[in-house]
């Protein structure tokens, strides 16, 4: 089985968000940049699992960035893998990024397709769905638990209310998020690794871009918490009811 | 014309269905054209009365095996539908279907995303629609430009309008290929609002102590008729089922009202929450970071101020 996870650079959560350049552009100054956790956390890490359960499984990672990627890649190399590919481009439109992967994909039949169920920083949830069309193969969306057996994956994923189980014959492209695996740590041993692994620099396909940022907005700064007493209650009633208006 | 897909689920159609029509239709009216609806499946609802949210046709896949989600059936029926009836836009809720389905319409037709609008496209210069980035952080004005634009609408962030007017119904002929993914199992949580849909949500923190003593956040949540939710923590320790955990890792939310008992408000948790129109905190540390993010607050033990809060809801509600 051939696995192939897709991994992006993200601020970290507790980044300051700012923008520079009439708020056209985020300000990168003094941001800690991780792998984006979903991506992270649950479709990397689901993915060793699946391969320390079956050495043949073959694991690949790819993004889609530019050379300050690299630092994230060898992260992720650490955690597991044996190669990673970087696709030497960078942009804001998802339609680019998937056609990119897709691109790669297309050469190297995997089996299974693995992302986050959305970045942190643009909450599009949506590369998994463009790359499971470019590729012609099943999507599966918000995956909570993942099991491959004799080329079946079962999922269960979250719906509206509750969940469901999904069976489907691979290939297949899954987009992971909370209980699919467990947060892991690199070890030192597999961060003295991943320094050897192959991580391969591609050039970009000619691609269209299909939407484009214009500009970022902070939101307006909250007013203020209204403090009310402990032993006030009807006034916290009355203010939902007569000024926020929501009671 | 605007094409608006119309998500349903035991033959009920979604309340995020009833926002995305009206968005449907107030943004047709700004481009100057129609909207209509796109049904994949079978409800029992009449489905003329989806003309009450400003749509004049509902199309309808009359095939009930459509009623389970395959994400490659379903957006290859809205993209042929799309083409067939000639779509400038197709709008989507950004739910958990229009998440499946919208990436993978906006791929086959080579048509640019907005996942996650909250606002209605500005089109005084092209089609550039806002929505919600870096988890609630901050808005980014995003232009589409390709012709045929794709946008999912964040649920809870337009408002739902009704006229008395009535739509007709169209039946369409399409090939429904065969689905590759096979449903073996659903299991809903009966009876409550689902969480992403829910106006009003009483949240409980580690500051509760423990599971015996969820009864005040339910009791309150019955009163408001809101939906109930959990912190990390809460869920991580079993005290909560995980569907219930919002936050970063969890549900995001964006409810008119979010109480919140006894959660300390770590930034992970407000990515999860900060959408939500007005916030409330109670808890008995005047420091807890939530105030920050609060508009209104009480600090105090939450076991004695939650109950006499549902008493005087309760009282108002009579």
């Amino acid at each position: 089985m051939k696995i192939l996870v897709c991994i992006s650079k993200t601020p970290d959560t507790t980044s300051k968000i700012a923008f520079k350049d009439n708020d056209s552009k985020f300000e990168e100054t003094g941001v800690q940049w991780i792998i984006n956790p979903y991506d992270e956390w649950y479709a990397l890490v689901r993915a060793i699992e699946l391969k320390e359960k079956d050495a043949s499984v073959q694991l690949h990672l790819i993004t889609v960035g530019l050379s300050d990627c690299d630092p994230i890649i060898r992260k992720a190399l650490a955690l597991g893998g044996e190669e990673a590919i970087r696709v030497n481009a960078t942009s804001d439109d998802s339609y680019y990024i998937a056609a990119q992967i897709a691109e790669v994909a297309k050469q190297n039949n995997y089996d299974l397709v693995l992302t986050g169920k959305e970045t942190i920083d643009y909450n599009a949830s949506s590369v998994g769905g463009m790359l499971a069309e470019l590729l012609d193969m099943p999507y599966v969306s918000l995956a909570t638990q993942l099991e491959i057996n004799g080329g079946i994956a079962t999922i269960t994923r979250e719906i509206e209310g509750g969940e469901e189980v999904d069976e489907v014959q691979l290939p297949v492209v899954v987009s992971c998020q909370k209980g699919v695996a467990e947060q892991r740590i690199p070890n030192m041993r597999g961060i003295m690794a991943a320094r050897t692994k192959p991580l391969k620099v591609i050039e970009p396909a000619n691609i269209d871009t299909l939407t484009k940022v214009v500009t970022f907005e902070l939101p307006p700064a909250k007013a203020g918490v209204k403090l009310v007493a402990a032993d006030n209650v009807p006034e916290l009633v009355r203010l939902l009811h007569e000024e926020a208006k929501v009671i | 014309m605007v094409l608006v897909f119309i998500d349903h689920s035991d033959e009920q159609i979604r309340k995020s269905s009833f926002e995305v029509l009206s968005y449907g239709a107030a943004l047709a009216e700004k481009l100057g054209t129609s909207a209509a609806g796109l049904l994949l499946g079978t409800v029992s609802t009449d489905l003329t009365s989806l003309g009450n949210y400003g749509i004049s046709v509902v199309y309808q896949v009359n095939d009930a095996s459509l009623n389970q989600l395959d994400a490659q059936v379903q957006s290859h029926l809205v993209s042929e539908a799309a083409k067939k009836l000639n779509a400038a836009v197709i709008v989507f809720s950004h739910n958990q279907t229009g998440r499946a389905i919208a990436p993978r319409v906006a791929a086959r037709l080579k048509a640019g995303l907005v996942a996650g609008a909250v606002a209605l496209p500005d089109t005084s210069n092209g089609f550039v629609v806002r929505k919600n980035v870096f988890s609630g952080k901050a808005f980014a004005d995003v232009s589409i430009t390709s012709d045929i634009k794709v946008v999912s609408l964040n649920p809870n962030s337009f408002p739902v309008s009704t006229t008395q007017a009535v739509a007709t119904v169209e039946k369409l002929q399409l090939e429904v290929p065969a689905a590759k993914v096979r449903v073996t199992s659903v299991n809903k949580v009966k009876g409550e609002v689902p969480l992403t849909e829910a106006e009003i949500v009483v949240s409980g923190g580690r500051g509760l102590k423990g599971p015996e003593n969820w009864a005040i956040v339910e009791d309150l949540a019955h009163a408001l008729h809101a939906a109930t939710a959990c912190s990390r923590p809460v869920a991580d320790s079993h005290w909560r089922p995980h569907h219930e955990h919002v936050g970063q890792t969890g549900i995001q939310i964006a409810p008119n009202l979010y109480i919140a008992i006894g959660i300390s408000g770590a930034i992970q948790h407000l990515a999860g929450v900060n959408r939500s129109k007005n916030i409330v905190v109670i808890n008995k540390d005047p420091e807890a970071p939530f105030f920050k993010a609060a508009d209104y607050g009480i600090v105090g033990d939450a076991f004695e101020v939650v109950p006499k809060l549902t008493e005087e809801i309760k009282k108002m509600r009579q």
